[in-house]
């Protein structure tokens, strides 16, 4: 898709206003689908020789080498208790770049990298997610074959970076 | 006085900013040059050398901030740079008030050059201290060179109601021999506010004169101040007439440049009879601030950004990672045939470990780094507190890696006030107690182990024991009476204890130990308090040499492999039947020749998930941190080799008894063991 | 291309001048006080001596009485760099023999323009 096409006018909004366009990536996590503000999303990657750290939260799974950097990985379909959680060859680990942080969040899949732009980004409304209605920052439409796919948009810097995660230190010793 | 110009800063073809940076590095360095030399310097005889020194500070502040802009620096260096000239060339004595001024006006000085910096908006006001350097300047004891000459000086008296008063001065230099000579320059006038003035030549010091002159009229009746013109007597080095008088030069003097010889005939000129010795004689090193020999070669240091060593700090460290899976691939090679592969891989080893022991060095810095600022400091709080403090420093050319170095001292700092503000007790008091007037704070340095240990002591008043056990009840912190004296200072580590009587700006403020606890743990370090009532307080801090590298052991625990630090690991063997005996309900200990040592399970420790049919664990590794001894049991061991640490922090959290994480040569990450955080736990 | 000898205790001066300097052609030899620019001078051709007065080790003006001592230097053309109320050093800089001065601060442009009326 070319720069220009990037730029739509939008014509219910009395036209010539330029529409920006966000690119989310989109994965799968107990039966919804989410989409994440790709410039958070380092690489995507397999599970494997994580070590485990002693008693930590059973959703965090311990910590891999990533080329020389030791980056902590939480599985997600634990901590929201999304049922039986599989480890192999097609488990699939997101590294992510939040808080200044490298982490990495382990989900059932990941789709595709989708643009969207306003007019495809309505609030969300009050409906029952795993997800505390605050990371929710709208939710996302988007034609395809089998009709649309309704994506659920996720402020995952804020999500990660949540007490709730145990990631960050709080200070207490 | 010229003034100073601010050419320089933007002409048109040169940008001179390229240059600050250097500039300011310099200045700093000079500024603390200078405060060094001021707290050493003996203020009864101070050396040519270090009057020279001093004197250089300034004027090369004044040079570069007066060539790259910074008006307001060049001129308070102006200022100071008239006054240490005088005092080099003797015209001026050195005092204690003098050496107080210029610290003073030193600390303005950086506050002017961190302004320029960027650091701080805040211009400090420099009037009233361009005020009081003038002063001082201007009028004070000439020095007690017996080979100085008499002074000029002109005293006003007054305002007057009776002229008569003032005569009695002339009586004085009548009856007291060798005051020197006084001369009505008014012809016995008042002048219109009733003043009279006197010529009086002597080599009487200004405070003589005041006290003399006391007897006649009130001292705040009198100013003395140089006349100008030199004393008749010669002067070392100083020519009163015009030195160019006679010289034409070839180019006007008011375009700031001149020659002494028409530039035309150069070639022609004859060199000035000049006898053969050479000046100054350069084959001598007169020098005695160590400065290196140049002999003709370039600088033997160069200046490098932190950056830049961290960064290569990080190459080699990725260097190690990749040569340690290299030589664990090369494990199952057939050796003969590759022979050569295999005496490479071992070659590789060695240059990246000796790779990475130089390059680590480079970020080692001495300790002198933090201690030099201390003597500034004491002599400050003795001023402040009203007390006397020595400071000594042992070992201050202990290194430590620079990325510690800046994150030690603030809470030694603190140590430091603490020491100052509450452990030294007064002059009145420390000789009532049979104790020398001046009380002593220690700083020392010293390498033991993989760790470096700083004590802050002093020779004070102690910890009272009393005081504390008090206090802590009043803050309704667990106190029994049969505590140890050592479970008593640890109380003061607990948040918002101060046995202070009052808290102090010095110390107080509430911020407590609790705090310098916190900064030292930060750093993988500990800190301990130790103390004899009436005889003084020691601390003791101890952190690891560095954070990145480290010989450690590795071991297996139920399948998992973790990492003990070398240092810590005294001896390990095979447990046998009957050498571990249970104590009570779970503590379970095991004799070592004569001592005995609680025994720990790292598998329970670390809640390593059990699989069916596994053996339990049979090594047991004596490990010892902060002097105390843990019994550990693991399942295997698995080998010795340099480790890259790596911080867990940085992306996660800390972990208890963790103190790191590190690669091992097959690529997994593996966790390395706090060895003190284990003792503690183990024996409460 | 010829040489020009900077003498000056601060590193930050001594960069400038160089600066300047090798801009306009000039080959430049730093020294940081008069002994490492008398023993620099010892072992290369230098076309000008530019030194600041004072300096630890050996000021300016000894400087320059030294390498006039020096066949090689007897007539080279030296600049002594002073301050605006510098008579003393002007002085005992002309008596050692200095070719000229030159007030500090300057700027970089005064500083070519007085060396190039010395040489070429």
């Amino acid at each position: 898709m070319g720069v220009m096409e990037r730029f739509r006018t939008g014509s219910a909004a009395g036209g010539g206003a330029a529409v920006r366009v966000s690119e989310f990536l989109t994965f799968k996590l107990g039966g919804e689908e989410y989409g994440i503000d790709i410039l958070k999303v380092q690489e995507i990657r397999g599970y494997e020789a994580v070590t485990r750290i002693a008693n930590a939260p059973a959703f965090i799974k311990g910590v891999v080498n990533l080329r020389g950097v030791i980056v902590p990985i939480v599985d997600l379909r634990v901590k929201f208790e999304l049922g039986e959680a599989r480890y192999d060859a097609f488990t699939v680990v997101i590294i992510l770049n939040v808080a200044g942080r490298v982490v990495g969040a382990v989900v059932d899949s990941v789709s595709d990298v989708l643009e969207l732009d306003e007019k495809q980004i309505k609030p969300a409304p009050e409906f029952n997610s795993l997800l505390d209605a605050g990371y929710i920052t709208g939710l996302g439409t988007v034609e395809s074959g089998e009709g649309e796919r309704l994506l659920i948009l996720v402020d995952i810097e804020q999500l990660m970076s949540s007490p709730a995660m145990g990631l960050l230190d709080t200070g207490a010793r | 006085m010229g003034e100073i110009s601010n050419a320089g800063l933007q002409q048109d073809d040169f940008d001179l900013t390229q240059f600050y940076a250097v500039f300011f590095e310099e200045a700093r360095e000079n500024l603390a040059n200078m405060e060094s030399m001021l707290l050493d310097i003996d203020i009864a005889r101070p050396t040519d050398e270090e009057l020279n020194a001093i004197f250089r500070v300034a004027h090369s502040i004044k040079g570069g901030a007066a060539t790259f802009g910074f008006g307001d620096v060049a001129t308070l260096t102006h200022e100071l740079e008239t006054l240490l000239d005088r005092l080099r060339r003797h015209e001026l004595s050195l005092r204690r008030g003098m050496v107080d001024l210029l610290l003073e006006a030193g600390d303005v000085v950086k506050a002017q050059l961190a302004r320029y910096q960027g650091s701080t908006d805040q211009s400090p006001p420099t009037d009233v201290l361009i005020g009081r350097i003038r002063q001082m300047a201007a009028g004070q004891e000439a020095a007690a060179e017996p080979t100085q000459g008499a002074r000029c000086l002109e005293v006003r008296i007054g305002p007057l109601k009776d002229g008569s008063a003032a005569d009695g001065l002339v009586e004085l230099f009548r009856d007291i021999p060798d005051l020197g000579t006084i001369e009505a320059l008014d012809l016995g006038q008042f002048s219109a506010e009733g003043v009279r003035r006197f010529k009086v030549m002597t080599r009487s010091p200004d405070s003589e004169l005041l006290e003399l002159f006391s007897f006649h009229v009130a001292r705040e009746q009198v100013q003395i101040a140089d006349s100008g013109a030199a004393a008749t007597a010669p002067q070392a080095g100083v020519a009163a007439q015009d030195p160019l008088a006679g010289a034409r030069p070839a180019a006007p003097e008011s375009d700031g440049y001149g020659f002494f010889v028409d530039p035309k005939t150069l070639p022609a000129q004859a060199a000035a009879a000049q006898p053969a010795a050479v000046e100054g004689d350069p084959a001598r090193r007169s020098d005695a601030r160590a400065k290196p020999a140049a002999g003709g070669l370039e600088s033997t240091t160069l200046r490098v950004s932190v950056e830049k060593v961290d960064q290569l700090i990080n190459l080699v460290g990725e260097l190690v990672i990749t040569q340690a899976m290299l030589t664990q691939q090369a494990k199952d090679l057939d050796a003969v045939k590759f022979s050569s592969l295999l005496g490479g891989i071992t070659d590789l080893e060695r240059s990246s470990r000796h790779l990475q022991e130089t390059v680590m060095s480079i970020r080692m810095t001495p300790m002198s780094f933090v201690f030099n600022r201390f003597p500034r400091l004491i002599r400050d709080l003795a001023a402040k507190l009203g007390k006397e403090l020595d400071l000594k420093m042992v070992g201050e050319a202990t290194e430590l890696d620079k990325g510690l170095i800046e994150k030690i001292i603030d809470p030694l700092t603190h140590l430091v006030r603490n020491s100052a503000d509450h452990g030294i007790e007064t002059p009145e008091k420390r000789l009532a107690a049979g104790k020398p007037a001046h009380g002593t704070i220690t700083l020392s340095a010293a390498h033991q182990g993989g760790s470096i240990l700083i004590q802050v002591s002093d020779d004070g008043q102690g910890l009272r024991r009393e005081r504390i056990v008090h206090k802590a009840r009043e803050r309704g912190l667990p106190v029994r009476d049969d505590m140890t004296d050592p479970e008593v200072w640890a109380l003061i580590w607990e948040p918002g204890f101060s046995t202070a009587d009052e808290i102090s700006d010095v110390s107080g403020r509430g911020v407590g130990m609790d705090v310098v606890r916190k900064n030292i743990a930060a750093l993988n370090g500990t800190v301990e308090l130790d103390s004899a009532e009436g005889y003084g307080t020691r601390v003791t801090v101890r952190l690891p040499l560095t954070l990145a590298i480290m010989d450690g052991m590795s071991i297996g625990v139920g399948g998992e492999t973790y990492i003990l630090p070398l240092s810590s690991v005294v001896e390990s063997f095979q447990v046998t039947a009957g050498m571990v005996q249970t104590v009570g309900a779970t503590g379970r200990v095991v004799k070592v020749r004569e001592e005995f040592m609680p025994v720990i399970a790292l598998d329970d420790v670390f809640r390593v998930p059990r699989q069916d049919g596994d053996r339990a664990p049979e090594i047991m590794m004596i490990l010892e941190a902060e002097g105390k001894r843990v019994a550990a049991l693991v399942h295997e061991l698995l080998g010795q080799h340099q480790v890259v640490v790596k911080n867990l922090e940085t992306n996660y959290r800390r972990v208890p008894d963790i103190s790191g994480a590190t690669i091992l040569g097959d690529g997994r990450v593996a966790l390395i063991v706090d060895t003190a955080s284990l003792v503690k736990r183990a024996r409460h | 291309m010829q040489s020009i000898l900077a003498v000056d205790d601060s590193a930050s001066m001594r960069q400038m001048v160089a600066f300047t300097l090798k801009g306009a052609g000039y080959h430049v030899i730093e020294a940081a006080d008069g002994q490492e620019a008398y023993e620099k001078a010892m072992t290369q051709s230098v076309d000008l001596v530019l030194t600041d007065q004072n300096m630890p080790r050996m000021d300016g003006v000894t400087l320059v009485k030294n390498l006039r001592a020096l066949a090689t230097y007897a007539s080279t053309p030296i600049l002594i760099l002073t301050t605006e109320s510098g008579e003393e050093v002007k002085s005992k800089g002309r008596a050692a023999g200095a070719t000229g001065w030159l007030v500090k601060p300057f700027d970089p442009t005064k500083l070519l323009e007085v060396i190039r009326k010395v040489i070429r």
